[in-house]
């Protein structure tokens, strides 16, 4: 019980300071949105600038601390601003059409990721330099090389070449979004570039590490037990050796997702995939600096997310550290 | 008291082999990664000075960019801009930047995971703490938006925002690795003997964690590299400067992808999963020293010795047997 209001604990600490960190950027750093806007629109009146300062709440109005409580004040009620780029937009509506797209897609792709590259590391562990070791250069190839460059290769050859995926776009233009036959197969159809490139460039990272463990694990005397005793290679790879191989790889979790995380964003902008990646690519380019922070804020809670999730199935698949973090 | 200094510790002998020693017990994956590194570093010293061309000269009778000829061997952009000259002289602005993040980034995981790691108590608690937070803070997007803030940064500016969302993870591993050797025996007869904790720390801990710190070195280059190419792509850094990842997008923003002018975009692709792969060799290299059961992949060699078991004594270095 102690452990787990520990790590709560540790939960609401990590959200404060992403919290706080969104609050201090726009008002430590030079430059405000208003400012932002007038570089755009340099004819606004003064006038003009003042009312925009107190429609977006971020003007230098009061002290610090008075500004950091209003902050929090709206943050709970549910109040991130209004984008200065799609106004009357609120920045709460902009992240309720984006976030689904995302969570959607990177969700599933880092799913079979995991998935895949443990089953792969867990096959290249067991037979090392055998043909599935083999493999782990070119994942790692994969891996080293920037993702945006492998997937404009991919679009040029599977989208533009090919034309076996569409390379633009969540979905068909025509359809209407929700649970609708047409929409649902369209919208598959635009994932799968996007999901496959994730998939290998990711892939490696897992396999890697449960290939490591894996030898590590291999050598020790249960496993050698396991063995005399006359199981088979299957039960022994499986429920022996990889049952255990397994723990740091999901402990790995909290630091991979953070790069699942950034490879989406990039995938999104390249695939121009409506998530909330384009968006915050889009609110860079407009500097619609309230969306960048809510979309800053929105991802920090969904990799806080994953990392409890991460810590709640280490500590049930490792009877052995429940008083341990998972990370 | 000044006979029982002059001894030597016998655990740094033993962990520290002589030079020539060294290099030959490195694994092949580290040699060769360290080859591909050194030949980047040496482009990136000496890029500049052989470029053929001035990178961001434009011919204004260029119509298109045409692909490689004895002029340009790499071919020219739209613009008429070599690529050669671009790679050659963007090559260092990256390399740069990667070992100046690696650099702010390892001292800072050092410093703060041997204090929390040796210290213990409330300063552990605390310092992990901050450690946990910044392994969990998506580092992408707070660049982006904070890179957003802070447009056309130099490569110092971007070096300190790169280090300071990527020291966490380092720092932990380092403070693990300084929780168990603080409990080790020589640790214990340094602190008996009276030396000092800053003696302790640089004579006594430090030198066990050199292959730790030095794959936390190359994982922080190989994360600088990648990202900062990826923020390039994104929009979000100084245009007016060249490296891999402008050069990329420049060639995207021509559509150089679709008007298939492959050799404007596939240089710079090449060379950062080159340099990156480089950088990933170097460090399965390190792993292998920290961990010699990952070392011996070749079967043959398993037949002839034993594998090793759990329970054999740490094997610190691998020798051939005397024949």
């Amino acid at each position: 019980m102690q452990f787990v209001i520990r790590r709560l604990g540790f939960y609401v600490v990590a959200a404060w300071v992403a919290l706080t960190i969104n609050f201090l950027i726009p008002h430590v750093l030079p430059g405000t949105p208003v400012e932002a806007m007038l570089a755009q629109h340099p004819q606004l009146t003064a006038s003009a600038v003042k009312a925009l300062d107190l429609q977006f709440g971020l003007g230098h109005q009061g002290s610090l601390l008075h500004q950091y409580g209003v902050y929090l004040d709206h943050l709970f009620h549910g109040n991130l601003g209004v984008s200065t780029a799609a106004y009357p937009a609120t920045v709460v509506s902009v992240l309720g059409n984006t976030l689904p797209w995302t969570i959607a897609l990177v969700g599933s792709a880092t799913i079979i990721s995991f998935l895949l590259g443990t089953l792969l590391g867990i096959l290249a562990g067991w037979r090392r330099g055998g043909r599935f070791d083999q493999l782990l250069p070119a994942f790692t190839f994969l891996q080293a090389t920037p993702y945006f460059f492998l997937a404009l290769i991919a679009i040029q050859l599977f989208a533009n070449d090919w034309r076996l995926f569409p390379g633009y776009g969540g979905a068909s233009l025509g359809v209407n979004v929700g649970l609708n036959g047409p929409f649902i197969s369209s919208a598959v159809s635009h994932g799968i570039l996007p999901a496959a490139t994730i998939i290998v460039t990711s892939m490696a990272g897992w396999m890697l590490q449960m290939r490591n463990v894996m030898i590590t694990t291999i050598g020790e005397d249960y496993v050698l037990a396991a063995e005399a005793k006359g199981l088979s290679t299957r039960r022994v790879m499986f429920t022996y050796a990889a049952r255990n191989a397994i723990l740091p790889n999901i402990a790995g979790f909290a630091l991979a997702i953070g790069f699942v995380v950034a490879g989406a964003l990039v995938m999104e902008i390249v695939f121009s995939y409506p998530g909330v990646g384009y968006q915050l690519y889009n609110a860079v380019t407009q500097d619609d600096f309230p969306v960048m922070q809510g979309i800053f804020l929105a991802i920090s809670a969904t990799v806080l997310l994953a990392c409890l999730l991460a810590d709640i199935v280490y500590v049930i698949a490792d009877p052995r550290t429940r008083r341990r973090a998972a990370f | 008291m000044a006979v029982a200094v002059a001894v030597p510790p016998p655990q740094s002998a033993a962990i520290v082999p002589r030079r020539g020693e060294f290099l030959r017990s490195m694994p092949m994956k580290a040699k060769i990664g360290g080859g591909i590194l050194a030949i980047f570093v040496l482009i990136a010293i000496i890029g500049p000075a052989i470029a053929p061309y001035d990178p961001s000269a434009t011919n204004p009778n260029a119509l298109a960019a045409v692909g490689p000829t004895a002029q340009h061997l790499l071919g020219t952009t739209s613009t008429g801009q070599d690529v050669l000259s671009q790679l050659l002289v963007g090559l260092r602005s990256s390399v740069l930047l990667g070992v100046l993040t690696a650099t702010i980034a390892t001292l800072l995981s050092v410093a703060t995971g041997v204090t929390a790691g040796f210290l213990g108590g409330v300063a552990d608690e605390g310092l992990s703490l901050v450690m946990n937070v910044f392994v969990v803070l998506p580092a992408l997007p707070l660049l982006i938006v904070l890179l957003g803030y802070l447009p056309n940064s130099g490569d110092l500016p971007t070096a300190i925002v790169l280090s300071a969302l990527g020291w966490s993870w380092g720092a932990r591993v380092i403070r693990a690795q300084t929780l168990t050797l603080r409990s080790r025996d020589f640790i214990a007869a340094a602190r008996e003997t009276g030396e000092r904790t800053w003696r302790i720390v640089v004579f006594e801990i430090l030198p066990n964690e050199v292959s730790l710190i030095a794959a936390n070195f190359v994982g922080t280059f190989l994360y600088a590299i990648l990202t900062s190419v990826a923020l390039a792509f994104i929009g979000v850094a100084n245009f007016s400067t060249w490296n891999l990842g402008t050069i990329l997008f420049w060639a995207q923003s021509a559509n150089a992808f679709s008007i298939g002018a492959w050799w404007w975009y596939v240089p710079p692709g090449v060379a950062a999963a080159l340099l990156g792969t480089s950088l990933v060799l170097l460090n399965f290299g390190l792993d292998e020293l920290g961990n010699p059961r990952l070392r011996d992949s070749s079967g043959r060699k398993r037949r002839h010795q034993r594998a090793w078991r759990p329970t054999d004594p740490t094997p610190v270095e691998r020798r051939e047997p005397i024949a």
